[in-house]
């Protein structure tokens, strides 16, 4: 009995050894299926073949091609194209991440530091558009702008098309929620007991957001609006639906790219905006350390 | 605000009408333009799912409940069918791979814990057009993957791996991970190992503790991971968009191609209405859960 015992712990031994080595082994694996995909997408973008994956030695002719706009008449990629987009997505990142930061800030401080009714109302309108899928959200606003445009020019006369501004009114509606979530989450943590000491000490309401709560919410604020650049600068589907003839934004003018047909320049392209996108990492966390 | 305001010297405005003002200014910027572009549009969808097509796109004002009926059509069945099909492998594949990596990550120790946590945080801050891509650049016909089994000489002819269920599955399951991942590892964190140790002082195996122990101290971070993955999935767009074609159609391309293509906008509001209802439903039955088990 007890050597049955013995022998059926030394199993339980063997097993969990061999557990935690499935589970180290595991994880590898799962890192490598998340970033494999990201290295070989990098490493093709230097491909000297143009056709297919095997591999024809090194370039730079894709990123090159992309920088001049390639003129072998095949691919329609003109440098004036790209940069167009670039400026397009830059300019709607910014406009849309700043008001969306504004508002989603001041309804944050509504939210965490009042008692109103219909708060929880204003809870779920907020988590709405998160929840969401896109392309919902995006027909949607199409379908809005389909009718506020038919009803202007009815009524006033006024013809207006889609593009740029209808993009950041777009990007405005669904950053304001996910700006005031991470700003909430910073003013959650607050203690409320400086803002009474600020008020105690003679201070008004407004003096006290201004010289106390904002200071000590500033990195919230800043990784809320960092969080919002980058959902404005990597959204495709509520941009498609909001554009229109020359409001063509980076990720637009990458969809245009792949379904015209796949060449390395996509690849290089996209090699670039991972790039960007690593840097917006690193200074988030540079933020979030301070 | 629990502060009592008789105390605090007397302001030259009545506070009560101040603080109401201050409130209205914070609440009306974001909530006005909630409400107007994103609201609105959306009951206009709903209102559109219930009238008639138009001869030439746009609508009828006429009421109708046609639409909703027009679903039971067997090719929009299927969509329909594939669509939660789909979201629900990648949910259940998300859910086998992202579980033992956030138990790996958090048995690690701290410092390896936050550089790990990075690694899976960072494909969020990338942009998903492209990380989709490097699926096609791995699976299309003269992509990687063909070229490599057939110098190996594993195979003689490319495999067809894009536009099929397989690489919309794939790409589903390699964009939503990191979502299974992140709340399964915060409630990973805070789980007390030391009730592992009571179970197995208890008599209990790796298994049955894990079954019996673990896991449903956990649930929590299951049920929030598995939300945020299927979710996202059900409505995808992009994904089917590139990696499955024509012949893989989710219900978010099937909006695309009745607004863009067939210009039958009733049609196309009723399936984002059909759409929204079904992600509105577990996502309101996990609110009231997380409200309740919260308190």
């Amino acid at each position: 009995m007890i050597a049955n015992k013995q022998t059926l712990k030394k199993i339980d031994l063997w097993v969990r050894s061999l557990g935690e080595k499935w589970l180290g082994a595991h994880a590898l694996l799962s890192f490598a299926f998340l970033y494999l995909p990201i290295f070989i997408l990098i490493i093709y973008s230097f491909n000297a073949s143009r056709f297919n994956a095997v591999w024809q030695g090194f370039t730079l002719d894709w990123y090159r091609s992309l920088l001049e706009g390639v003129t072998d008449g095949k691919a329609q990629i003109s440098d004036v194209m790209i940069w167009d987009a670039l400026q397009n997505s830059l300019v709607v990142a910014a406009i849309s991440t700043l008001v969306a930061t504004l508002f989603g800030t001041m309804v944050a401080l509504a939210l965490e530091r009042f008692r109103f009714p219909g708060r929880s109302i204003l809870d779920a309108l907020l988590l709405l558009p998160i929840i969401i899928p896109d392309i919902t959200m995006g027909i949607s606003l199409l379908v809005f702008f389909g009718l506020a445009f038919q009803l202007l020019q009815n009524l006033l006369g006024i013809r207006l098309v889609l593009g740029l501004p209808t993009v950041i009114i777009a990007h405005v509606a669904f950053n304001i929620s996910f700006v005031a979530v991470t700003v909430r989450g910073r003013i959650a943590e607050l203690d409320p007991a400086l803002e009474e000491a600020a008020l105690d000490l003679g201070a008004n309401e407004l003096r006290t957001l201004w010289r106390v709560i904002l200071p000590l919410i500033w990195p919230g604020i800043f990784s809320g609006a960092l969080l919002a650049f980058t959902l404005s600068l990597d959204d495709f589907v509520i941009t498609f639906f909001t554009a229109g003839v020359g409001s063509t934004t980076l990720p637009l003018f990458v969809y245009g790219m792949i379904r015209f047909s796949v060449t390395p320049a996509i690849n290089a392209i996209s090699t670039l905006m991972l790039l960007a996108s690593l840097l917006l990492v690193v200074s988030s966390l540079t933020v979030r350390e301070q | 605000m629990t502060r009592s305001k008789s105390q605090q010297p007397p302001p030259h405005l009545n506070n009560e009408t101040r603080k109401r003002a201050s409130l209205l200014v914070l609440l009306f910027p974001a909530t006005g333009w909630l409400l107007l572009f994103f609201i609105l549009p959306l009951l206009i969808v709903l209102l559109y799912s219930f009238l008639e097509r138009g001869t030439y796109g746009g609508i009828t004002w006429s009421f109708t409940v046609s639409n909703y009926q027009q679903l039971t059509k067997e090719i929009y069945w299927g969509i329909l069918w594939q669509s939660l099909g789909l979201a629900l492998v990648t949910t259940v594949a998300c859910l086998l791979i992202g579980y033992p990596l956030a138990f790996f990550i958090a048995t690690q120790p701290p410092r390896w814990r936050s550089a790990l946590l990075l690694l899976i945080i960072i494909p969020f801050w990338t942009n998903f057009l492209v990380r989709t891509y490097a699926w096609i650049v791995l699976l299309r016909t003269e992509g990687v993957v063909n070229v490599l089994l057939q110098s190996l000489h594993l195979i003689n002819e490319p495999l067809t791996l894009i536009f099929t269920p397989f690489a919309v599955a794939i790409g589903l399951i390699y964009g939503y991970l990191p979502f299974m991942v992140l709340p399964l590892y915060s409630t990973l964190e805070r789980f007390d190992f030391s009730l592992v140790q009571a179970a197995q002082d208890l008599g209990a195996n790796d298994l049955r503790t894990f079954w019996r122990v673990v896991l449903p101290l956990t649930m929590r971070g299951v049920v929030a991971g598995s939300l945020l993955v299927f979710i996202p999935s059900v409505g995808a767009f992009i994904t089917p968009n590139i990696l499955g074609g024509a012949k893989t159609m989710m219900l978010g391309n099937l909006i695309q191609n009745q607004f863009l293509q067939a210009r039958n906008w009733p049609f196309g509001s009723t399936i984002s209405v059909v759409l929204m209802v079904i992600v509105l439903i577990p996502a309101i039955i996990y609110l009231r859960m997380s409200e309740e088990g919260g308190q």
